[in-house]
């Protein structure tokens, strides 16, 4: 059914429709909506849940690795320096190979303590072992949250999704959203049923202590099933599109991609930016496109290469910094090239909510065709650094 | 990892972990998890316990156990008792969430303190050992005043761990959960009958119970019973009960013993004996427990 919803509570409502036995979270901006959203639902009995209030965000993560160790559907949200809290739990989440959901609403790092989006939070997370998937509006935050609580609870990967949605711009932006039916939903996402859990007739002990003789046996598995869902997301995408229409289940989208000669790489809501851009330029006869990568984490490194091979110019935006380095996209894209005829360059922009308008594209496209940029940040305000950083 | 049934019986934490001789927390354990029987689900914190109980493959846990992280028992407790509600098993099933006193009285004490004001329905048992003894004998806040650790040295500037210990069952206890108490391994029988006790009420339950460790404590691993029980006979470690923030009980002494007898089992005291001045600190501490708890 249509309708036109707040972000948070879309991604709330796509979230009662999984039916999660336990909800925990722990208040921080941008993510508040949606717990909110969801203490109501339990609240007005729509939803069959506990709802844990808890005290941090290191217990709200702990919370949903306890009940769903105990064969519990679960949720959990976050932001920014909570997710950085969870830290330790997260890792911890996927080593236990626990399909706990959680919605990362995408916020800048501190300091300066700065509550607007960027992805520095979700991004320095990469390497936790979860399933990372960044939506672009609203309408892909729902699908990507309700095909990966499948994705993530099947036999053979059992692994933690987090469903990355840009702060404001997505958790407290109206838009029209085709809601899921429950029944259809019922359908797609069958009942959580792992095939391990806390069992007191088939007793079992998790979260063992694994030695030299184990542990890399146990971090090459998780890698594994990571590298397999570069062909499991494809296929649960298939099976979302024939139950619901919509395409947006996937390791990456190519926008206007064929014939282009400079192509953008990005992910989450600023993709809709870039897509208005290369609509115009193409009005012009510049043959530019997009490649947002949805999938972030298995990186699709054959999806992007095979978008990409034949692309001359390419030029990564990054809403993050490995600071000391360059932007996280923009190393593991240009990795996959060892090319010296194209031009790849990276560019740093949008942090702590600085807008990327469409002026700041357009320029991005015309320095990928001039010259290689490894780090360049955009729209800088040169008048508040100091002298010696002024020349970029 | 899967346990071998016949090897239980109704044996709920068994042999063939890695403890050391004379462990007291294991012989605590092993009081609690006989006591809550088959239908118990065990969170536990990172810790001696944990370590030697269960490297992969092995396991000495003969009910659903589980480990996540060192300060974080509680709050997985919480979530495991949320599941047990949601899927309506909670009157059938306990959850105990346990800890050392590291785990528990430091950096788990916030997860602790979420969970019971939260009035989860979960016993959470504190084995206090004194130390962060999984490590390598650093102070904790349950270390006792003037006990020699690595962290708390012994030195020209020190007579060992400059503070008292944290009142961890008070501190629960002022959450006005409806149990908290004290329990010592050298009095199994009490550990048992409050372990039952906390069990058969509903709500967050908190049990600390003290565990004399041999090699943190440099004490002969026979004596682990004794030495116990010297803790409780001199007034060191109160045995005490709190029903719902209130003092409702407390183990009496019938004949009190000097804190010397005491200490002189342990090498971590060793350096006490010949300084009366420090000696008749740890005496006042004693003396006011046994004052402040009305323990003769």
């Amino acid at each position: 059914m249509k309708q036109f919803l707040e972000g948070s509570w879309a991604v709330a409502e796509a979230v009662k429709l999984c039916k999660p036995g336990v909800i925990s979270a722990y208040p921080i901006t941008p993510q508040t909506h949606i717990v909110e959203h969801l203490a109501k639902f339990v609240a007005d009995g729509r939803i069959n849940a506990e709802s844990i209030n808890v005290e941090s965000e290191h217990s709200a993560a702990s919370v949903v690795l306890g009940s769903q160790a105990a064969g519990v559907r679960s949720f959990t949200a976050t932001s920014s320096q909570g997710l950085f809290l969870m830290a330790e739990v997260v890792f911890n989440i996927a080593g236990m190979r626990l399909p706990i959901m959680m919605v990362c609403a995408n916020r800048a790092i501190s300091a300066p303590i700065n509550i607007w989006n960027d992805q520095q939070d979700s991004i320095s997370l990469r390497d936790a072992g979860w399933i990372q998937l960044y939506a672009e509006n609203n309408q892909e935050a729902i699908d990507l949250i309700i095909a990966g609580y499948k994705i993530g609870e099947m036999p053979k990967v059992m692994l933690p999704i987090m469903v990355c949605v840009d702060g404001f711009i997505l958790t407290h932006g109206m838009e029209t959203v085709d809601m899921p039916d429950a029944v259809a939903v019922d359908k797609f996402l069958p009942a959580y049923n792992p095939p391990f859990k806390l069992d007191v007739d088939n007793p079992m002990s998790f979260g063992l202590l694994g030695d030299p003789s184990v542990y890399t046996e146990n971090r090459y598995s998780l890698h594994k099933t990571l590298e397999e869902l570069l062909e499991i997301i494809p296929q649960v995408g298939s099976e979302y599109k024939s139950a619901f229409g919509r395409d947006s289940v996937r390791l990456v989208e190519k926008y206007r991609v064929h014939d282009a000669e400079t192509v953008i790489v990005a992910l989450g809501s600023v993709c809709g930016t870039i897509k208005d851009v290369i609509d115009d330029e193409r009005e012009k006869g510049n043959k530019v496109g997009l490649l947002k990568i949805v999938t972030y984490r298995p990186f699709p490194k054959a999806a992007i290469y095979n978008a990409l091979k034949n692309v001359p110019n390419i030029s990564i935006l990054d809403k993050n910094i490995s600071l000391g380095s360059e932007g996280a996209v923009y190393t593991e894209v240009k990795a996959l090239f060892n090319d010296s005829t194209k031009k790849i360059s990276g560019f740093v922009a949008g942090l702590g909510g600085r807008d990327i308008s469409k002026g700041t594209v357009i320029e991005m496209l015309r320095l990928t065709k001039e010259e290689v940029n490894n780090c360049k940040f955009m729209d800088l305000d040169t008048s508040l650094l100091w002298e010696e950083f002024r020349v970029s | 990892m899967s346990v071998d049934r016949e090897h239980i019986l109704d044996n709920f934490f068994v042999s063939g972990h890695t403890a050391c001789s004379g462990c007291g927390q294991s012989m605590a354990a092993r009081i609690v998890m006989n006591v809550a029987g088959k239908n118990t689900m065990v969170t536990n914190a990172t810790g001696c316990l944990e370590v030697f109980s269960t490297k992969a493959p092995e396991t000495s846990w003969g009910v659903p156990w589980v480990h996540s992280l060192f300060e974080n028992a509680a709050a997985v407790g919480s979530g495991v008792e949320a599941a047990l509600k949601h899927l309506g098993k909670l009157d059938s099933i306990r959850v105990i969430s346990q800890g050392g006193d590291g785990g528990t009285a430091d950096i788990g004490l916030q997860a602790l303190s979420g969970m019971i004001e939260r009035g989860h329905d979960v016993l959470y048992v504190c084995y206090d050992n004194e130390a962060y003894m999984n490590t390598g004998i650093q102070r904790s806040g349950l270390t006792p005043f003037d006990a020699k650790t690595t962290t708390s040295p012994i030195g020209k500037k020190s007579t060992g761990n400059p503070k008292q210990k944290k009142p961890l069952v008070e501190i629960c206890a002022a959450h006005h959960i409806p149990y908290a108490a004290s329990a010592s391994v050298g009095y199994p029988q009490d550990v048992e009958k409050k372990v039952k006790k906390a069990l058969s009420i509903r709500g967050s339950k908190f049990l600390m119970i003290h565990v004399p460790c041999p090699l943190g404590w440099g004490s002969d691993p026979a004596l682990t019973i004794e030495i116990a029980r010297l803790a409780v006979q001199s007034g060191l470690y109160p045995i005490v009960e709190y029903e719902n923030g209130q003092l409702s009980n407390r183990m009496k002494l019938a004949a009190v013993k000097p804190v010397k007898d005491y200490l002189v089992t342990q090498n971590r005291f060793k350096h006490l004996l010949k300084n009366e001045e420090e000696l008749a600190k740890v005496q006042k501490i004693a003396d006011n427990n046994i004052s402040y708890y009305g323990l003769k």
